[in-house]
């Protein structure tokens, strides 16, 4: 690790601890050590690294789909073609990278942000990474056999049904949504029981962090989602595909609705599953470069845990246009109005620290700019969408598609963006270009606008979704043009972006531990942080433990540095409650995943693949929970 | 905000075919102006929050005190009173729009959803299903030989509301004509209903909204509205079975289409042909468009559909049927002549 | 890498069939094709070039599911129920009366046969007789699994029911 300063003088004690701690947390070097890798830290970059590919894959497609759409009655996709590029889009985006990279993000600075020096449970944390991965790779492995789901995203039956939908294109998408939500049960679970149970001592959960409350109400909402959506896709329709069951089959009683309403009942909490890190990740981004704490903490936390709730009462919203009785609509209607107010209340706490700060006006902070523009025009055209008349006319048009892409990639892309800038130096050592970071924002922030604002128009002027073309006649063909233009522009942009970071990889400004003068935890931390986080776990009397006097700083001492042990503390006020060993490197969560992955990928062709599923499944877990004695180092 | 830039762009005809922001019919037309008042409202908060956000850029060099933050990093206790106030009532004033905002919505909603003319006796019934990827349209009638079978193409009244009742024979669909009404789903195994009313005669494009499959792009309807009495005529005439082709080339192409797989799928009334499948043919030669809505319906793009119609709508239903040089010719006017 | 590249070419090759799509049927596949299998082996002054009558949908799901569409559509289930026959003859079994070989179920659905099978030929174009028969193979396994569909979709709601009953209910 590099011998960056760290916050407390360096002694000869020191020197011999951080060795010591240093020898039981490091990953060694070698293949197989890297595949039994259980830091956060690696794990965390892992998913980020991953994630971004698949933004670039799903970038990919959505330029082909531009492309095919940027004149009318265009022949460079057909529809069979067309109709497979925008539900890889569509499920690339949703369930490969948007989830897995705010996930990423969370596994990477949350035990930083607490004081501790990795997740509650490493082996989970690594067996999740895993199976994302198994799920990516599945996906896109079908891909190259031409075995691609061409139902949308969303998959709706009786269209995604074995009648409509032949062959195995279908069931691979169902199948990959398992991989991936049992990756994100598995990361929920990890950063509910770090957050709550192993920040450092004296954090009380009104002293903790903003972007770990956001990670803490996420996985909440994850917990709660995820499973109906594994219920959706394999129970509802992987078996009525693979196995004869009826349960979306109108002719034998099933309701395609039933699909619809357990889809969405996961499909709008996903969105704010996406946004909410993000939420996490302006506060942060702001506290730091208006250097002052956060403005109105409850009042941004109640509106984070409120968001979390209200978002399990809106699903309704995705089907306003099939004809359940208006009143009942109408409740969703309030409902999904008042998710305004929470996320009202948030931006206005922001505009606050805007005004009542000392701005330093970096790339993160122009991201969070482009946040708020953004993302509010967004939440406005969502306010017209949860109006049932407006959404009567506006569903299943460009107007929708433009409201999301507001929406997600203003409330979540840009923040990421924002958050990416912020914490290089953190991640990586080194200060991220400013120069070229604002450029790459603007032409982000012009690209995007230039893509997306065209489609409000357009999807009034009754051009509906996912259509591979459309008449020379309907006058749609310049305002497609100009979307086309953006999306290049946007390629253009995510080019400088990867130019940025390539480029201070290798020749930026070497950064310390704390180069923005940030108050909170993970800057305590060298940059990048060495294996084992921290020297000295702190002990925490504020919400900033960077801005309080230093020689007022306390930190713990009694934790054995000859292994892997952390502190776990109680719920509420943070008091320490007992001292446990955390396990080191470990092959089987990768065997165990495999296992799981040769089952899961077999099932789609027969059904006899879920028994070797559990067999493999059985021999990983007897290996990874076989017991061994504590890492010891002698 | 959004209007401005529309004008903007460059449109031709576009602006009124089969766009919800030239409404043709009360639904449509109460629509629009909620949007309109949604749009303001709304667009003029967004503006207010936008100019608060690049005034704080500004601040610093307006003079004004900036407490010095560098040392507690915290602003002064009158700072945060100050902040907590003004955060407070924009929350609640929030808290007041939206709620006004969905009184005012639901409202709209019961106005939108129900027969403005409050006698709906005098509804008009139409029956749609739709399939992959055409509308079977059908005017039902308690006297079955009033029954009126058609595809693709409505005609309504001007100024009676019309009840469209949904359902679908395979994948969802969505019944969607933007100048006179929102859009419905057609879910199989339900029947869903919407009033759509036009206010003046004219040709309304409408296009189906839900994900459909391969030639979703390519499920197109026309609405026609036209005065009562032209309506009636309309239809009476579509009571008419197919008339007995008088001239040989017409007589020839009859035979050519009961000879071939034509009467597999499709009917035409007063003729053997009897196929439930595919769209009713009586009256043909009558409606603007072939294939739901792709084609205008003349000999050349008739002849370019029967020969190969995979090439217009690739992987449509309609079988490509081999038709030889000299029966096309024929086939194409006995088509056409279905009046 | 070279096992790698080789296993992901077999990977590809293996879907080829299953998921393709012959949305444009060529045009010699339009014509109405006379006689795809002799019924008789010997052939007068000695063996013939015959051409190979193979099916070109062999595999092909999407071709299935064209198939199944059209045994509702043309109403093979009036006479054959959904393969287990009624006034026809099953068309889920071992032994065939005429062969269930796919040029023989070819000929069979082309030229008729005695007893009440129609003679389709002439009226429905090539490529559509060929996606029923491999259709009717896969109800008998003889197509891969992985391309048959499990169970049917079929809607069993008649439209004319949407007519409100005399009182204006429909249910």
């Amino acid at each position: 690790m590099n011998s960056a300063i760290t916050t407390q003088a360096a002694s000869a004690d020191d020197v011999a601890e951080r060795g010591q701690l240093d020898s039981v947390w490091k990953n060694n070097p070698g293949l197989v050590a890297w595949f039994s890798a259980t830091t956060h830290q690696a794990i965390g970059k892992r998913y980020i690294v991953t994630a971004f590919v698949f933004l670039l894959l799903g970038g990919l497609e959505a330029l082909l789909m531009r492309l095919q759409l940027a004149s009318p009655e265009n022949t460079f996709l057909g529809p069979s073609r067309y109709n497979q590029i925008f539900t890889m889009h569509g499920t690339t985006m949703m369930f490969l990278f948007a989830v897995p990279v705010m996930e990423g993000m969370g596994i990477y600075l949350v035990p930083l942000l607490l004081g501790t020096r990795n997740v509650a449970f490493p082996r989970l944390n690594a067996f999740g990474y895993w199976m994302y991965l198994a799920g990516g790779l599945f996906l896109y492995g079908a891909a190259l056999t031409n075995t691609l789901p061409d139902a949308g995203w969303f998959a709706y039956p009786p269209l995604s049904g074995p009648e409509f939908s032949a062959g195995k294109g279908v069931d691979v998408w169902a199948q990959m949504i398992t991989f991936t939500e049992i990756s994100a049960m598995c990361v929920a679970v990890e950063l509910v029981v770090t957050i709550l149970r192993m920040r450092a001592p004296g954090m009380s959960l009104n002293r903790m962090p903003m972007f770990c409350w956001s990670m803490l109400v996420q996985s909440f909402m994850i917990i709660f989602a995820m499973p109906a959506v594994m219920i959706t896709s394999t129970v509802l329709l992987l078996n009525d595909r693979t196995i004869g069951t009826h349960f979306v089959n109108p002719a034998e009683g099933g309701d395609p609705l039933m699909y619809q309403h357990l889809f969405w009942f996961f499909g709008h909490p996903e969105v704010y599953i996406i946004f909410l890190p993000a939420l996490g990740m302006v506060s942060s981004i702001l506290e730091a470069h208006s250097r002052r704490g956060v403005f109105g903490y409850p009042a941004l936390v109640l509106s984070l845990v409120g968001n979390g709730f209200i978002a399990f009462g809106l699903w309704v919203h995705h089907m306003f246009a099939t004809g359940l009785p208006q009143i009942g609509e109408a409740y969703f209607t309030a409902a999904s109005m008042m998710i305004a107010i929470t996320s009202g209340i948030q931006i206005f706490c922001w505009l606050a620290m805007l005004w009542t700060g000392r701005l330093q006006l970096t790339a993160a902070l122009h991201f969070v700019f482009g946040f708020i523009f953004i993302f509010v025009m967004g939440g406005m055209t969502g306010v017209m969408l949860a109006s049932i008349p407006l959404d009567l006319q506006a569903h299943d048009t460009y107007f929708v598609v433009a409201h999301f892409h507001y929406v997600l990639i203003g409330g979540a892309l840009f923040p990421l963006f924002g958050g990416f800038h912020y914490w290089f130096p953190k991640f990586t050592g080194r200060l991220i270009g400013e120069r070229l970071g604002k450029i790459s924002f603007w032409i982000l922030f012009i690209g995007f606008n230039a893509t997306f604002f065209p489609m409000h128009a357009v999807g009034l002027q009754g051009m509906t979704r996912r259509i591979y073309t459309y008449g020379a006649d309907m006058g749609w063909g310049t305002a497609n043009l100009l979307s086309t233009i953006g999306a290049f522009v946007i390629a253009i942009g995510g080019l400088v972006f990867i130019v940025n970071v390539l480029r201070s990889l290798r020749q930026g400004t070497v950064a310390d531990a704390n180069p923005w003068d940030a108050g909170t935890l993970e800057w305590a931390a060298d940059s990048p942080p060495a294996s084992y986080n921290f020297t000295h776990l702190p002990v925490i009397t504020g919400r900033y433990p960077l801005w309080t006097a230093k020689d007022s700083r306390g930190i713990v001492t009694g934790l054995r540095p000859d292994r892997r042990e952390v502190l776990i503390t109680s719920l509420m006020d943070a008091e320490p409650h007992h001292r446990s060993t955390l396990p080191g490197s470990s092959i089987w969560p990768l065997l165990t995943a495999a296992g799981l992955a040769i089952g899961l990928v077999g099932s789609v062709a027969a059904f006899s693949w879920y028994f070797v599923m559990t067999a493999l499944g059985i021999i990983g877990f007897i290996g990874w929970f076989w017991p061994r004695p504590p890492l010891d180092v002698k | 905000m959004k209007r401005g830039v529309l004008l903007l762009l460059p449109v031709g005809v576009a602006f009124a075919q089969q766009s919800a922001l030239d409404p043709a019919g009360p639904y449509a037309h109460r629509i629009e102006l909620l949007g309109a008042f949604f749009l303001g409202l709304l667009g003029l908060i967004f503006l207010v929050v936008i100019i608060l956000a690049l005034l704080s850029l500004t601040r610093r060099h307006r003079g004004i005190d900036q407490e010095p933050l560098e040392q507690n990093h915290r602003p002064s206790e009158s700072t945060e009173r100050r902040l907590t106030r003004t955060v407070g009532i924009a929350a609640a004033v929030t808290v007041l729009i939206l709620l006004g905002l969905v009184v005012i919505s639901v409202s709209a909603g019961k106005a939108t959803s129900t027969p403005g003319n409050p006698d709906p006796a005098n509804a008009l019934v139409i029956e749609i299903t739709g399939t992959q990827w055409w509308w079977q349209v059908r005017y039902p009638n308690e006297d079955a030989s009033r029954i009126v079978v058609d595809a693709n193409e409505l005609h309504i009244p001007v100024g009676r509301p019309v009840l469209i009742r949904g359902t679908s024979n395979d994948v969802i669909h969505s019944f969607w004509v933007p100048n006179l009404q929102g859009k419905r789903d057609l879910i199989p195994s339900h029947v869903t209903t919407d009033w759509m009313q036009a206010d003046h005669a004219g040709r309304f494009r409408g296009q189906c909204a839900e994900f459909c499959g391969l030639q979703h792009a390519h499920m197109a309807l026309w609405v026609i509205a036209e005065p009562p009495d032209k309506f009636e005529t309309w239809r009476a005439h579509q009571l008419q079975p197919a008339s007995a082709p008088a001239d040989p080339v017409r007589q020839r192409g009859q035979q050519v289409f009961l000879d071939g797989a034509c009467a597999l799928c499709h009917a035409i009334q007063g003729t053997a042909a009897a196929g439930q499948v595919g769209p009713d043919l009586t009256h043909f030669g009558r409606r603007s468009t072939i294939a739901a809505g792709t084609l205008p319906n003349n000999k050349g793009n008739l002849a370019g559909w029967i020969a190969d119609p995979q090439n217009i709508k690739p992987g449509t239903r309609m079988a490509t049927v081999p038709v030889k040089a000299e029966e096309m010719q024929p086939l194409l006017e006995y088509l056409e002549g279905l009046q | 890498m070279r096992i790698l590249a080789t296993g992901c070419c077999l990977l590809a090759l293996s879907a080829c069939q299953r998921e393709r799509r012959d949305m444009r049927p060529s045009p010699t596949s339009v014509a109405v094709f006379a006689d795809a299998s002799r019924q008789s082996d010997l052939q007068p002054g000695g063996p013939q070039t015959q051409p190979h009558v193979a099916n070109p949908y062999e595999g092909s799901a999407y071709a299935i599911a064209e198939g199944k569409r059209l045994f509702g559509w043309y109403n093979c289930s009036g006479c054959h129920a959904n393969g287990g026959g009624g006034i026809g003859p099953p068309l889920i079994k071992g032994q065939w009366i005429y062969g269930g070989e796919p040029a023989n179920l070819f000929d069979t659905i082309v030229k008729g046969r005695p007893n009440g099978m129609p003679s389709w030929g002439g009226r429905i174009p090539e490529y559509q007789v060929w996606q029923l028969v491999t259709f009717i193979r896969s109800l008998n396994n003889e197509e891969p699994k992985s391309a048959t569909p499990v169970r049917s979709d079929s809607i069993e709601q008649d439209p004319g029911t949407l007519l409100p009953k005399p009182g204006g209910t429909t249910k």
